[in-house]
C-alpha cells in the first residue's frame, strides 16, 4: 500500500502510463486507505468511490487501447466542494447549495479529466471559502492530520488534510486570500496559487472575483509544477484569463536558482505578532535558500499594513454581490413562506452560516450609496499602493519570502468567537490576492511540541512577479532539495 | 395659474432590445418567439460558477447607434453590476454599465411641425431580466428566462421635450433610426423597445429644472403621449394650490387617464453599484469605430433632406422614411428613373392604400420598384393615360408582370399619333352635321360630345392632349 500512497502524483501517472500499475489498483488502494482513515479528518464532504472506479477502469482500457490518458493518467484528486461538477452534487460548504447537481463541469474538472485525473470525490470547505480554519461550516469541522483537535486552515482546510493524509496524491484548492496557502502551510505540504489569470476561474464558485485563483495542493513541488501545467492556460469562457504561453513548469524546477536575489521586509518579520518558532524556521528556510546559491536581499512593502483592511473592503464587497444569486428559487435549497421577500429571507437566514452572513453585512455596507468612494474607492486605490509596492520591490529582487502563517496552528474553536484575530492571521497571504501576484507555501519546519502546542509543521512562502511561476517552482524545489520535512507522514493518520 | 402657466420639462429613457443571434454575455441562442424556458444556459440562469463573456455583435450594433446619433463613442468603458432582488433576474444584479457608459452625447433630430432637436445624454449597454408571468386567478407567478440577457442599449436624452407628442415624435425618430440600422426590430408591443419618462414642470420663463417623477412601462407612442399628459396634469394640479411635488416613480392607469405613484424616493432601491470585477474594461479600438463610420447606411434625416430637395413634401418624405423597407422601396423607385415627386406619389397614395387595404406587407409586393418606374415612364411619356395608369397598376399588382407588357397585352396605350387621331377626328366631324351646326350656334359644351366619340372610336385610348388640339384646329372658329 505505502509504495501507491507514498508515491508522488508523477511516479503514479508514469506507472499507468507505461502500464506498470492499473489506475484501477491505484484507486482501489487509495479508496482503501480512506476507508482506514478518512473518518478521523472530515476531509470531504463528498466521496464518489463508483465514479472513481470506473473512471480508473476507463484510464486502463485508454492504456490498453495504447492512447496516452494525460499526464496525471489515474492519479486521484480530491476538489474542493467549490470546484464544479457535473452530476455531482456541488455545495461550496453551504446549506444554501444543498442538492445542487450542477449541469456542468468547470474548466478545472474539464482539464483534469482531459490530463487522466481521477476524482475521488469534494472536500470539505469554509463556506463559500470564506474562512481560515474549516470551522465555517454546517457540517463536521475538518482536522489536522497532525493533531486532531487543531484546525487544518482554510478555506481549503479539507484538500490540504487529505494531500496531507495521503488520502489523495493532489488536490484542488481556491485561494482568495491564503486559502491554499495557509492550510498547506498548517498541514505541512505544497500549497501554490498561479498569477491572477494564469487559471480560469470558469466553473469555479466566486467569492472575491478579482481575487479568486484555483491551485494545486500537492506533498512536493513538481507534483504542484505538473498539476499547475494543467490547469494553466487560456480559456475564452473567463473573461479575466489570461492568454499568455504556458511554460513547462516540471522543467522549470530544475532551473539553477544561482544569484538569485531573494527579497525580505524586515518590518514584517521582526515583529511581536509573529510566533518564535515560525520566525526561527523562515530563518532556517532563508538560511536553506542562501546555501543553494540565492542572495537575501532587504526590500520595504511601505503599504503592507494596510493590506488586510484593504482586502476585507474587497473581497466583502463583492462576495455580498456574488452571493446575491443564491435566492433558492433557481437551485439550491428553499425555504418557501407565504411571500416573495419572506422566502427570500428565510431561505437565505436558514441557508447561510455567520461567518457568509456576516461578510455579505461588511460588503453590502461598503457599497452602499454614499459609502462607495469612501470605502471600495479607497480600498481600490491602497490596492493600486500595494501593487506597486511589489512592483517597486521586484526591481531589486526575483521573489520575495515570509511566513505563510504568523502561527502554526490553532485549535478548533479557539479563535471561532474573535473574527478578527481569525482575519489577522491572514496577514502575509493576502498582498499576492491583492496584487494578483504568484505565491507558494512549501514545508518549512515545524514547532517545538510543548505543553501546549503539539508538534505542527511551519509553512514558508514565496512570492514573484506577475507570471513567475517558473522562479517560485525553482526556488521551492531548491528548498525541497535539501530539506526533507514534505517527507513526513503526519501523526495522526499513520495506519 | 393654471397648466399653460407650467412648463414640462421631459426625458425619455428608452430601452431597446438588440437582435443579436446570441445573448449579451453568454452563446446562448436568442429569438423572439420559443416556448418558455427553451433559450438558457448556465450562464443565463445565474449557476454558481458561471462567468460573462462580451458578445461583440452586441457592441457592434451598440457602437452603429452611437454612431447614427452623434454620440462620441468611448474606446474605454465598464461594466457595473446593479444589485435587486427580484425572480426575474438570475445573478441578484443586472450587469450594465454605470459611471463609464460606452456612448455620451449625440442628438436626434426629430421632424414634425415644427422640427425640434433632442440632445443625448448617453448610451449603454446592458442585460435584459427574464419575465414573471403573473397567471390570472391563481396565486403563482411563473418564470421564464428566454429573455434574461438579451442585450439592452439604454438611450437616456437630456430633458429637451417639452410635451407628449413631441415625446412621441422623438421616440418614432429614434425607432426608425434604429430599423434603419438593422439592429433591432424595436417593437413596442412585442417590448423589444420599452420606455419610461422624466416629467417635471418649472413656470414658464424659468430654467431652474423642477422635481421630476419617472413614469415606468409606458408600451405605446399613444399612452407615452396620455401618460406624459396626464402626470403634467397631476404635477400642475398640485403646483396649483401651492403643494409641491414629491419625487417618486410613477405608473399610467390608461383606463382612467392617470398617473399614479408606484414608490416615492424614500422607497427608493440602493442599487449598490459594483464595477464588475468579470468583465476588464471594454476596449472599442478608435480604427475600429472609423471604420463603422465609413459604412454606415443613409439614416431617415439625411434621406428626407435629399427628397424634399427632389421636391417630395415633407409629410411624404416623413412617411416614406419611418421604415427603411419603404425607404428601399421609394430609393430603388427613383433609381429605376423615375422622378422623385412622381414615385413619392404613387408609393405613399397608391401603393400604401392598396396594401393597408389587402393587410398585407411591403415584403410581399409584386410590383417592383422598377416596375413602378416603368409605369411611371409610361405616363410621363405619354403611353399611360393617368386612368389607364391606375388599372396597369392594379393588374401588376396582382400578377406581377411589368406594366409595359400589361398596358400592351390589355390594350392601355394610348394612341398619340396626330395623323392617325386626325383621321379619326375628320371622321366623327363628318358623320356629326347636326353637332356642328349646334355647336357654330354657340353651344360650345358640345366639344365634349367630340372627344367622346373619338374615345369611343379609340376605345378610350386617344391622347386627350393631341385630341384637344386636332379639335382646335379642325372646329369652326368661336362662334363662327
Amino acid at each position: 500500500m505505502s509504495q501507491v500512497i507514498d508515491a508522488t502524483a508523477r511516479e503514479l501517472a508514469a506507472q499507468v502510463r507505461s502500464g506498470a500499475r492499473s489506475a484501477a489498483e491505484i484507486a482501489a488502494t487509495f479508496l482503501e486507505r480512506n476507508d482506514a482513515v478518512a473518518s478521523r479528518l472530515h476531509a470531504w464532504s463528498r466521496r464518489d468511490d463508483d465514479r472513481a472506479r470506473h473512471r480508473a477502469a476507463a484510464i486502463d482500457a485508454e492504456v490498453a487501447a495504447g492512447r496516452d490518458p494525460g499526464p496525471l493518467a489515474g492519479v486521484p484528486v480530491g476538489l474542493k466542494d467549490n470546484f464544479v461538477t457535473a452530476g455531482v452534487e456541488t455545495c461550496c460548504g453551504s446549506r444554501i447549495l444543498a442538492g445542487w447537481i450542477p449541469p456542468y463541469d468547470g474548466a478545472h474538472v474539464q482539464r483534469l479529466a482531459e490530463a487522466g485525473a481521477v476524482s475521488l470525490g469534494k472536500c470539505a470547505m469554509d463556506e463559500f471559502a470564506m474562512g481560515s480554519s474549516n470551522e465555517n461550516t454546517p457540517d463536521e469541522p475538518v482536522r489536522n492530520p497532525w493533531a486532531l483537535d487543531f484546525v487544518p486552515g482554510g478555506s481549503s482546510g479539507g484538500s490540504a488534510a487529505a494531500v496531507a493524509a495521503r488520502l489523495v496524491p493532489f488536490a484542488l484548492g481556491t485561494d482568495t486570500g491564503g486559502s491554499i496557502r495557509q492550510p498547506a502551510s498548517m498541514c505541512g505540504i505544497v500549497g501554490l496559487k498561479p498569477t491572477y489569470g494564469r487559471v480560469s476561474r470558469y466553473g469555479m464558485i466566486a467569492f472575491g472575483s478579482s481575487l479568486d485563483q484555483a491551485g494545486p495542493l500537492t506533498r512536493n513541488v513538481r507534483d504542484a509544477a505538473a498539476v499547475l501545467g494543467v490547469l494553466a492556460g487560456h480559456d475564452p469562457r473567463d473573461s479575466t484569463c489570461l492568454d499568455e504561453p504556458v511554460p513547462d513548469y516540471v522543467a522549470a524546477c530544475d532551473a539553477t536558482i544561482a544569484g538569485a536575489r531573494i527579497g525580505v521586509d524586515r518590518s514584517v518579520i521582526d515583529h511581536d505578532g509573529l510566533d518564535d518558532d515560525v520566525r526561527a524556521a523562515f530563518e532556517t528556510s532563508l538560511a536553506v535558500l542562501r546555501d543553494a546559491g540565492a542572495q537575501i536581499v532587504d526590500i520595504t512593502l511601505p503599504h503592507f499594513a494596510h493590506a488586510i483592511a484593504t482586502y476585507y473592503v474587497l473581497a466583502t464587497a463583492e462576495a455580498a454581490s456574488n452571493l446575491s444569486r443564491y435566492d433558492g428559487l433557481r437551485y439550491g435549497a428553499q425555504q418557501t413562506r407565504p411571500g416573495l421577500r419572506q422566502t427570500y429571507e428565510a431561505t437565505r437566514e436558514h441557508g447561510f452560516g455567520d461567518e457568509v452572513k456576516r461578510r455579505i453585512m461588511l460588503g453590502t455596507f461598503v457599497l452602499r450609496e454614499g459609502s462607495f468612494a469612501r470605502y471600495y474607492g479607497r480600498a481600490q486605490k491602497v490596492r493600486t499602493l500595494i501593487a506597486r509596492d511589489y512592483a517597486a520591490a521586484f526591481a531589486s529582487c526575483d521573489a520575495i519570502a515570509s511566513p505563510t502563517s504568523p502561527v502554526a496552528g490553532w485549535r478548533i474553536g479557539e479563535k471561532q468567537a474573535d473574527p478578527m484575530a481569525m482575519y489577522l492571521s491572514d496577514v502575509f497571504t493576502i498582498g499576492a490576492n491583492l496584487a494578483g501576484l504568484p505565491a507558494i507555501s512549501i514545508p518549512g519546519g515545524f514547532c517545538r511540541a510543548t505543553e501546549t502546542m503539539p508538534r505542527l509543521p511551519i509553512g514558508f512562502q514565496l512570492l514573484a512577479p506577475r507570471l513567475g511561476e517558473p522562479t517560485l517552482l525553482a526556488l521551492a524545489a531548491a528548498h525541497e532539495a535539501a530539506t526533507a520535512w514534505h517527507e513526513q507522514m503526519p501523526t495522526q493518520v499513520q495506519s | 395659474m393654471s397648466v399653460a402657466d407650467w412648463e414640462p420639462v421631459i426625458g425619455l429613457e428608452v430601452h431597446c432590445q438588440l437582435q443579436t443571434a446570441t445573448k449579451l454575455f453568454s452563446a446562448c441562442e436568442l429569438q423572439r418567439l420559443a416556448p418558455p424556458n427553451t433559450l438558457v444556459d448556465e450562464f443565463t440562469l445565474g449557476l454558481p460558477g458561471t462567468l460573462p463573456v462580451v458578445n461583440e455583435a452586441a457592441v457592434r450594433s451598440a457602437v452603429a447607434l452611437a454612431l447614427a446619433l452623434g454620440c462620441d463613442v468611448q474606446t474605454r468603458s465598464r461594466f457595473a453590476r446593479k444589485h435587486y432582488f427580484y425572480p426575474d433576474l438570475p445573478k441578484g444584479y443586472q450587469t450594465t454599465q454605470g459611471s463609464e457608459p460606452y456612448a455620451r452625447g449625440g442628438m436626434v433630430e426629430v421632424p414634425g411641425d415644427p422640427p425640434h432637436r433632442v440632445r443625448l445624454t448617453r448610451i449603454h449597454m446592458e442585460e435584459d431580466a427574464g419575465k414573471n408571468v403573473h397567471v390570472p386567478g391563481e396565486d403563482v407567478s411563473l418564470l421564464d428566462f428566454n429573455r434574461a440577457g438579451a442585450p439592452l442599449l439604454e438611450i437616456v436624452s437630456e430633458p429637451d421635450i417639452r410635451s407628449g407628442a413631441e415625446a412621441a415624435a422623438y421616440l418614432r425618430e429614434l425607432r426608425s433610426i434604429v430599423r434603419f440600422l438593422g439592429i433591432s426590430d424595436a417593437n413596442m408591443e412585442e417590448g423589444t423597445l420599452r420606455c419610461d419618462a422624466n416629467v417635471s414642470l418649472r413656470r414658464r420663463g424659468t430654467t431652474e429644472l423642477g422635481t421630476r417623477c419617472e413614469i415606468k412601462n409606458l408600451n405605446s407612442f399613444r399612452f407615452l403621449a396620455l401618460a406624459i399628459g396626464a402626470e403634467i396634469r397631476r404635477q400642475a394640479d398640485i403646483l396649483d394650490t401651492g403643494g409641491r411635488v414629491q419625487m417618486a416613480t410613477m405608473s399610467y392607469d390608461a383606463d382612467r387617464d392617470q398617473t399614479r405613484v408606484m414608490r416615492t424616493k424614500e422607497e427608493a432601491a440602493d442599487y449598490r453599484y459594483l464595477p464588475e470585477p468579470d468583465l476588464p474594461p471594454l476596449l472599442i479600438p478608435a480604427a475600429w469605430i472609423e471604420t463603422m463610420r465609413a459604412c454606415q447606411p443613409a439614416l431617415p434625416a439625411q434621406l428626407r433632406a435629399e427628397w424634399t430637395a427632389a421636391e417630395v413634401s415633407e409629410a411624404d418624405a416623413e412617411l416614406l422614411s419611418s421604415e427603411p423597407d419603404l425607404a428601399a422601396y421609394f430609393e430603388a423607385t427613383i433609381a429605376a428613373g423615375a422622378p422623385a415627386k412622381k414615385a413619392a406619389n404613387w408609393v405613399t397614395i397608391e401603393l400604401l392604400a392598396k396594401l393597408r387595404a389587402d393587410e398585407r406587407t411591403l415584403a410581399d409586393c409584386r410590383v417592383q420598384p422598377a416596375h413602378l418606374a416603368e409605369l411611371i415612364g409610361l405616363v410621363e411619356d405619354g403611353t399611360l393615360s393617368q386612368r389607364a395608369a391606375k388599372q396597369v397598376f392594379f393588374a401588376a399588382y396582382d400578377e406581377g408582370l411589368p406594366p409595359a407588357e400589361i398596358a400592351e397585352r390589355d390594350g392601355h396605350r394610348q394612341v398619340s399619333d396626330p395623323a392617325k387621331l386626325r383621321a379619326i377626328v375628320t371622321e366623327v366631324l363628318a358623320v356629326s352635321d347636326k353637332q356642328l351646326a349646334q355647336y357654330r350656334a354657340g353651344k360650345t359644351a358640345l366639344r365634349s360630345y367630340f372627344v367622346g366619340q373619338v374615345m369611343k372610336k379609340t376605345r378610350g385610348q386617344a391622347n386627350p392632349k393631341v385630341v384637344s388640339d386636332l379639335l382646335d384646329e379642325l372646329l369652326p372658329g368661336d362662334a363662327g
